[in-house]
């Protein structure tokens, strides 16, 4: 029982797809509506703009980098892409393209001063992100963009399918998207010399740089990569919301760093997967829908939010101290 | 520890000397460059703003200003110079001032007068210093023992925290307090505002803790490393839970300012304040890594902050511009400092 107990919770991804199981059980016995189609997909919906970002945001913790500028990259991007789009008329892939290079090119400002300053990212991306969001309200006066071309907020859906019961479940952009990005972020990570590269990096720059590798250049697309996927969930998140609102991405960066941590990236680098990020979300999206279902207020779900964090690194940290502990002798333990 | 390792402290007392030597010293820092570069703002902003910038009225409300960020900022250093990181310290302080709240605007009489006000006023101190010792302890209890990096820690205990504040108060805000609250917090004692001086005070406190007692000197330590601090027979969980309850009561006396001045407490109040005590620290060479530091840099770093944000306020900037310039001058102090190494390195290798 205690090997099995010990196999599960030594690996996030294992305990995370556990504890998801556990919870959908208890949430589709205590309510019908739980495990639906169109739950499913709203659920999936809701969730899209939180995954792209934590996929980038995974790329940068594995190398061993903190960024939290991504929500100040994001909320510029969308801003010029929708003032070149509603001022100038500019089409559809223009728009999106010019939102996603500038996000790009910010995240490579970062990746810039990160290895020329040679001070941690963490740092680097609080003034980065000061000064991001800071000039755009300075010079957007915080005003919104409602009117925006039909193209950008206009519903697509490329797959529509209705249940017996008379729900209707749709397959639209946003998660077409992310699924997109889990995937070419999957592959890059774990198909790619790149993300071999980035793991190496994570794990132990100094023997990184000692083996060859170019840390600018690798650096660059790491935080380029950011940027990009910043500048793409800006535009999803207008998507969704047919406005844009500067300060709307505003402090979600703490959320989305916990995301990807819960899905078991580790702040020093090296560690975590694309698979385990998305069961990340994947828990708290059942965790939020679930408890809505249940009738508990909305107002209670950030104390589980708290509560799933602290519980689930207290676990996975003791439980692979233990391990190690039986085949280490009693070294560290005081 | 247990007492038989007691004699390996003296085989390391060398280097501890140095430490020690080191700190009081002031290594690590660059106090003299940040003075420059206050001296240097200070000027500038005299020679734009010749009428209004050096008078006792801006200097009165940049006194006013300052210590809320003061003691938000020191309740993120000592973490910090221990190696970690306190994300949560806003969301303590807001549910400190929002228990205190509580006491004085639900559970006190209305017709409450003269000493019997002051009475209440001190049972939601008490009240709110328990709860930051509380949060603190439970906080540096986890970091201590689960070992896990102290974000990761401070991310949930911050969720934590700020969801229960929101969850029982429904996002409302609590005010309409105490006038005798209000008042001290708005008294000044020869020019120099109450509020100010508490900051002072603390300031002073923390700096000696840190640079002077064994306490202190410990927190330096592991914040080097905690591995080998624990070798040297130090009680390194104790140690850790020390910089957490530490951190969570500088978070309480925000708390305290903070209600008095906004007459208010709620569970999103000053949320933005949470990363620049990160780079109010930063700027004043607290190493992010953990291991160095001094008060003296990070009181500097402030008055630059603050004179910079006052400075801009009287020029008729608004406020998102000063953050900018805020990140900007992070940019540039870290560029200085890794310039001037730079030519320090190619200097002694000659």
């Amino acid at each position: 029982m205690r090997k099995i107990f010990d196999a599960i919770f030594s690996h996030t991804e294992t305990s995370l797809a556990v504890v998801i199981v556990i919870v959908v059980m208890v949430f589709s016995f205590s309510s019908p509506y739980f495990l639906t189609l169109s739950n499913a997909a709203d659920l999936i919906e809701a969730y899209s703009v939180t995954t792209i970002l934590a996929a980038g945001v995974f790329v940068v913790l594995v190398s061993g980098g903190i960024d939290i500028s991504f929500a100040a990259v994001a909320s510029v991007t969308q801003y010029i892409a929708a003032m070149v789009a509603v001022k100038y008329g500019a089409p559809a892939l223009p728009a999106i393209a010019l939102a996603c290079a500038l996000g790009a090119l910010l995240g490579c400002v970062n990746a810039l001063l990160t290895y020329y300053l040679n001070v941690v990212s963490i740092i680097v991306t609080i003034a980065t992100s000061s000064i991001f969001y800071a000039l755009l309200i300075y010079f957007t006066g915080g005003s919104e963009i409602y009117n925006l071309p039909d193209w950008w907020t206009d519903r697509v859906v490329f797959f529509r399918l209705e249940t017996a019961t008379g729900d209707i479940a749709r397959v639209t952009l946003p998660m077409v998207i992310m699924a997109a990005v889990v995937t070419i972020t999957h592959i890059l990570m774990s198909r790619t010399h790149a993300g071999r590269q980035i793991y190496a990096l994570g794990g132990n720059p100094e023997a990184a740089s000692r083996v060859g590798i170019r840390i600018l250049r690798l650096q660059l697309l790491i935080y380029g990569y950011l940027g990009f996927l910043a500048g793409l969930a800006g535009f999803v998140q207008a998507h969704r919301v047919h406005q844009v609102v500067p300060t709307a991405m505003f402090g979600t960066e703490l959320s989305v760093l916990a995301v990807a941590i819960l899905g078991g990236a580790s702040l020093v680098g090296g560690l975590g997967s694309m698979g385990g990020v998305v069961l990340g979300v994947l828990l708290l999206a059942i965790l939020q829908n679930g408890l809505n279902l249940l009738g508990v207020s909305p107002y209670f779900f950030d104390v589980v939010i708290g509560l799933a964090i602290l519980i689930s690194i207290s676990v996975t940290s003791l439980t692979e101290r233990r391990m190690r502990g039986q085949r280490r002798l009693v070294g560290a333990a005081t | 520890m247990n007492s038989s390792e007691q004699p390996r402290i003296s085989a390391i007392t060398t280097p501890l000397d140095h430490m020690v030597t080191a700190l009081r010293a002031g290594a690590g820092t660059n106090l003299t460059g940040l003075l420059l570069l206050l001296l240097a703002l200070f000027s500038v902003f005299s020679v734009l703003l010749p009428v209004t910038f050096l008078q006792p009225g801006t200097m009165q409300s940049m006194m006013f200003q300052l210590p809320e960020l003061g003691l938000l900022s020191l309740a993120m250093a000592i973490p910090l110079v221990s190696g970690g990181l306190n994300l949560a310290i806003i969301a303590t302080a807001n549910q400190a001032a929002l228990l205190m709240a509580w006491i004085l605007t639900t559970q006190m009489p209305p017709d409450a007068t003269g000493g019997e006000v002051w009475l209440w006023i001190a049972i939601a101190f008490v009240a709110g210093f328990i709860l930051c010792l509380f949060i603190g302890l439970i906080t540096g209890f986890i970091v201590a023992v689960v070992g896990v990096h102290p974000i990761l820690v401070t991310l949930g205990t911050q969720t934590l925290i700020g969801g229960f504040s929101i969850w029982l108060t429904r996002g409302q805000t609590l005010s309409g307090f105490p006038d005798a609250l209000i008042r001290v917090s708005n008294e000044t004692i020869a020019g120099i505002p109450i509020s100010f001086g508490i900051f002072v005070i603390v300031a002073l406190g923390v700096h000696i803790l840190l640079t002077r007692t064994v306490l202190g000197i410990h927190i330096h330590m592991i914040g080097s490393n905690l591995e080998s601090t624990r070798f040297s027979g130090v009680n390194t969980r104790r140690v850790q839970i020390w910089v957490y309850v530490l951190s969570s009561l500088l978070c309480w006396l925000a708390a305290i300012l903070m209600m008095a001045r906004f007459n208010s407490a709620g569970a999103d109040i000053a949320q933005s304040y949470l990363l620049i005590t990160i780079l109010a620290a930063i700027l004043g060479g607290i190493d992010p890594y953990g291991g160095f530091g001094r008060v003296t840099g990070l009181v500097a770093a402030l008055l630059i902050l603050q004179t910079i944000s006052s400075g801009f306020n009287l020029l008729g900037f608004s406020q998102h511009l000063t953050l900018a310039l805020w990140g900007f001058t992070l940019v540039a102090v870290m560029a200085t400092k890794r310039l001037t190494g730079v030519f320090v390195a190619r200097y002694r290798s000659r």
